[in-house]
């Protein structure tokens, strides 16, 4: 159980896939414009990250090593599809928003790459405890980008906009491209910049 | 002649695949600390973005269409499409040209999984299979080979960016990845001075 519990959590800070692992940056950029985005972007890529986990760590041993990869790709394909076709019944205004990124979560790395490093070796409660741990640090970063970015660029927050006179001091960049590459290198920076000085301090504590 | 010319324009500077829609960002970053490998890399993403973009606009139209399979079948089949077309690539690759295979190493088969490729293949899809085959087909491929020059451009760019950022004092927190995030913000923003030119 405590092992389960470490896989979970490990995705949420120390191996956090957006800003420690650098792993999805596309739809990390692109649908970050706002928090309902990313947060619909973030759910739909753990459903499917959670499912092709828990998929490839039950037909690991079946798989033979040479065409791994177009396998695992299918079974993650699928679970794609699967979201289109959920979220084109239920969900069509979030679809529209998310627009090409919604069928590129097949080449999120994030997904392939769990795949490949965790799922492929490992038991199926385990894969189902780092899908999750994994898909919910993404959701977390992407929310976190999104809040930044609709904050600083609509002034708004899940689309409420914020009191009057606040509305004056909206920068538009931080919704377009640029504001993306700017607002992800900062936040990048200041994680560095955390783990860093924590790292200053154990080795500091330990020459005592 | 005109279209096409509009098209070369917005997909290479107006819309660019990397710094305005977001798509292969990740060797963007991976390849992009030597001109030398960006280029090859570039020409690889062409070929292949070409490519695919002829195949999967050609499947789409005269298998998954006639047979009611768009909504089904659409993603599963343009990824493996994609996925051997890489294949191919890498074995022609690794026949005629060893010192490139050598240098772009494991980046080579990362672009079946390169967002770019996967993305060029749908961004217009459901505009273009509205028009007669042979102009679809055309068309389609024709976004493939621009959509990758612009990426080419992107990835050479920041080779270059990054080349000089090697030898300057960056702060330590900002060292390596983030550091190229701001340069693509300012790279980014200078391309945003493209728009409304098309």
């Amino acid at each position: 159980m405590g092992r389960l519990l470490a896989e979970f959590f490990k995705g949420f800070f120390r191996e956090n896939p957006v800003f420690v692992l650098v792993l999805g940056m596309c739809p990390t950029l692109a649908v970050t414009t706002s928090v309902e985005k990313a947060i619909g972007m973030g759910l739909a890529t753990t459903f499917v990250l959670v499912c092709s986990n828990f998929i490839i760590s039950l037909i690991k041993s079946l798989v033979p090593n040479e065409v791994r990869i177009p396998i695992f790709i299918v079974v993650i394909a699928t679970f794609v599809t699967l979201v289109k076709l959920i979220m084109s019944a239920y969900f069509p205004v979030l679809k529209a928003a998310l627009g090409i990124f919604l069928p590129l979560i097949v080449v999120n790395c994030i997904i392939l790459g769990r795949a490949e490093a965790f799922a492929s070796k490992n038991s199926a409660p385990a894969s189902i405890a780092d899908g999750m741990g994994m898909g919910i640090g993404f959701t977390l970063a992407l929310a976190l980008l999104g809040a930044i970015r609709e904050a600083l660029g609509s002034g708004s927050f899940l689309d409420i906009p914020f009191a009057d006179g606040l509305g004056a001091y909206t920068q538009t960049i931080f919704i377009l491209p640029p504001g993306g590459f700017l607002t992800l290198g900062l936040l990048m920076g200041f994680f560095n910049y955390l783990v860093l000085r924590r790292k200053a301090k154990n080795r500091g504590g330990k020459g005592k | 002649m005109k279209e096409y010319l509009t098209l070369m324009f917005g997909m290479v500077f107006v819309q660019n695949f990397v710094l305005n829609q977001f798509l292969g960002i990740c060797p963007f970053i991976g390849v992009s600390k030597k001109r030398d490998s960006a280029i090859g890399m570039g020409l690889a993403v062409i070929f292949v973005m070409a490519i695919s973009c002829f195949v999967t606009m050609l499947v789409y139209k005269a298998v998954l269409l006639p047979l009611g399979l768009e909504n089904y079948l659409d993603i599963i089949s343009f990824i493996l499409i994609i996925a051997a077309l890489v294949q191919f690539v890498e074995i022609v690759m690794k026949k005629l040209a060893p010192d490139l295979y050598q240098a772009l190493g494991i980046y080579l088969p990362l672009i079946s999984t390169n967002c770019a490729v996967l993305g060029s293949t749908q961004l217009k899809l459901m505009d273009y299979a509205q028009l007669p085959m042979g102009e679809a087909l055309l068309k389609n491929t024709a976004l493939g080979i621009f959509g990758g020059i612009g990426f080419t451009l992107a990835l050479y760019l920041m080779a270059s960016i990054r080349e000089r950022l090697e030898i300057a004092p960056v702060p330590p927190g900002l060292q390596g990845i983030p550091v190229a995030f701001l340069a693509a913000a300012g790279m980014a923003l200078a391309f945003f001075g493209f728009n409304g030119i098309v």
